[in-house]
């Protein structure tokens, strides 16, 4: 090694972390930021910053730099591109080597490539994109405590997505009246009723009433159907033990499923129930509160695809993916892009899809994509379409809002959903062909068609805020 | 609240396509074409209605590994169906990709 003497003060950042030449190694961690800088920063400068003050760097030299081998910690910037029709701002890759980071620790990547490197003064903004992880570190992860397979295999449910319904409303129901509405919907026809992520044990439902009332609606309906039933138990709570107590009494009830807000429960709570729910054969459903507020502002924060890939490593069964027709924010190439990046084992870099790497899971298994949040009947054929069968499609007010109650809101969304995925195995073209599907079901079935009344004329036409970069 | 219609007492079912109309022989051959085209492997199982909310029913002779013929399947089930006729037949596409089951549907109610 050449001999490094120390000299105080303060080097360009590119000197040493701008290293055009560098080709990652397999087991480097890549990251893909997109920077808008203040006037007059050289992009070479700013990109080997991030990768600088998101590794090894700080503002200025210290001596004791000189006890390690900087050269083998430090982040590398190693290319810059321009951003598609944006010429304000410009991508920065980075690659990280795996021995930064702590083995299976979400919290530690995160701690890094999202920590002080976002309030940089020379940066006007930050996003990180996406990011690389290596089937070295990926192995090191605990993952989905039991993926979409076992999930079909416990739960019964094969050929067909699932059909959910999160419980409204969401705030003030008591824990009788909530098993009430679960068991009507359950019984109607729905695989799954839904916990609203605000609810966890507010003076008006405490958990464990919530609970008991609920595994006896779950109970009954799988009973009598002779269908396998569950409800997304919500075990988020304001500690660690708290959680754990609650995944217990879930475990002690039966319950199939549970849930956690792995946003604002945090990846160190997540992670540790995932590791619960797969030592103790409960599916785990996963809410995303707080998302938006990281991931919507396509010049600053975090993308979802970086999101979703931080859950599928820390560990959730399901993970809410948007709808793209909903009510929600969601582009439809970029919602694809996700929920491959979920679902499939290997997933290959497309710019078309906003993915900019490679990304290899191995063996890990997949995230069940949840498709939640203003959707009706009138949706089917195109969520069958967009997401196949590997999803679960949630209806709350497209169940609880129909005109005769919970179980006709079941019975319609099931028959719409049965007669989408009978007519695509018929060869039929079920997005463009939607409504004769959907009319024919319902002569069949008068609660489908009352449904298609009530709701027909309800559209979600606003156009997206986070779009992918194209030239425009 | 008249035009509100009662909900019925619940009814049991039998998981895919049990909430339309019973398949039709025509519809099943499609269903059979598409297993096919998946890659997927039939099978075909059948038990007691008592029984029919345990996972494992009674597996009719092996699955039928490879095979091509939509008739040569539907043969199969009448053949289960006619020696079964108090059971419930379903039809299986083993996904050996997935090492789980792609799609399975009842193709005979009991009885019927």
């Amino acid at each position: 090694m050449a001999v490094k003497t120390y000299q105080a003060g303060v080097k360009d950042y590119r000197s040493s972390y701008w290293t055009p030449d560098y080709i990652p190694l397999d087991t480097d961690l890549l990251a893909c930021f997109k920077i808008v800088v203040q006037e007059g920063v050289p992009r070479e400068e700013i990109a080997a910053a991030v990768a600088a003050e998101s590794s090894t760097g700080t503002w200025t030299t210290v001596w004791a730099d000189l006890l390690t081998d900087l050269d083998y910690y430090k982040g590398r910037a190693y290319r810059i591109e321009p951003v598609p029709g944006d010429n304000t701002a410009f991508y920065a890759f980075v690659a990280y080597p795996i021995d930064l980071f702590e083995e299976g620790s979400i919290v530690n990547v995160l701690t890094s490539l999202v920590g002080n490197v976002f309030g940089f003064k020379a940066l006007r903004s930050l996003r990180l994109e996406d990011i690389r992880f290596p089937i070295a570190y990926v192995k090191t992860c605990g993952g989905p405590p039991n993926g979409i397979q076992m999930e079909r295999d416990r739960m019964n449910k094969y050929g067909r997505a699932f059909l959910g319904c999160t419980i409204k409303p969401k705030l003030g129901l008591s824990a009788k009246n909530y098993g009430m509405s679960v068991y009507e919907c359950l019984r109607g026809g729905l695989d799954f009723t839904k916990d609203d992520e605000n609810i966890n044990s507010q003076p008006f439902m405490r958990w464990h009433h919530r609970f008991e009332f609920v595994t006896e609606a779950v109970l009954k309906a799988q009973a009598e159907t002779g269908e396998r039933k569950g409800h997304f138990l919500n075990v988020t709570a304001p500690t660690p033990e708290e959680m754990y107590k609650r995944a217990e009494f879930a475990k002690e009830l039966g319950a199939p499923i549970i849930m956690h807000d792995f946003l604002t429960g945090g990846f160190c709570a997540n992670t540790g129930l995932a590791n619960w729910c797969r030592d103790n054969g409960m599916l785990l459903h996963i809410h995303r509160a707080m998302h938006a507020v990281l991931d919507r502002n396509p010049y600053h924060g975090i993308h979802f695809r970086v999101l979703a890939k931080c859950l599928r490593l820390s560990g959730g069964d399901h993970l809410h993916s948007g709808t793209v027709v909903g009510k929600l924010e969601g582009d439809r190439a970029a919602t694809l892009g996700w929920i491959d990046t979920m679902r499939e084992s290997f997933i290959p870099e497309n710019r078309e899809r906003g993915l900019f790497f490679d990304q290899d899971w191995g063996s890990m298994p997949g995230v069940m994509p949840v498709a939640s949040g203003g959707i009706h009947v009138w949706h089917m054929p195109a969520l069958v379409n967009i997401f196949g069968d590997d999803a679960c499609f949630q209806f709350g007010g497209g169940t609880i809002g129909h005109p005769w109650g919970n179980a006709a809101g079941a019975t319609a969304n099931r028959v719409a959903l049965e007669a989408c995925t009978d007519a695509r195995n018929q060869g039929r073209q079920v997005e463009r062909e939607g409504k004769e599907v959907l009319t024919e079901a319902a002569q069949h079935s008068p609660e489908l068609k009352i449904a298609m009344e009530t709701w027909k004329e309800i559209k979600f036409e606003f156009d997206t805020v986070d779009k992918l970069d194209v030239s425009r | 609240m008249d035009e509100i219609r009662p909900y019925k007492a619940t009814e049991r079912k039998g998981e895919t396509f049990s909430y339309l109309p019973p398949l039709t022989p025509e519809k099943i051959r499609k269903h059979i074409a598409y297993m096919i085209a998946q890659g997927w492997n039939p099978a075909i199982e059948h038990t007691e209605p008592e029984k029919a909310f345990m996972h494992y029913w009674y597996l009719w002779k092996l699955p039928f590994f490879g095979e091509q013929s939509v008739e040569k399947v539907m043969a199969e089930i009448e053949a289960c169906h006619r020696a079964n006729s108090g059971h419930i037949v379903r039809l299986t596409g083993f996904d050996n990709y997935t090492q789980s089951r792609g799609i399975v549907f009842i193709v005979h109610q009991a009885g019927r």
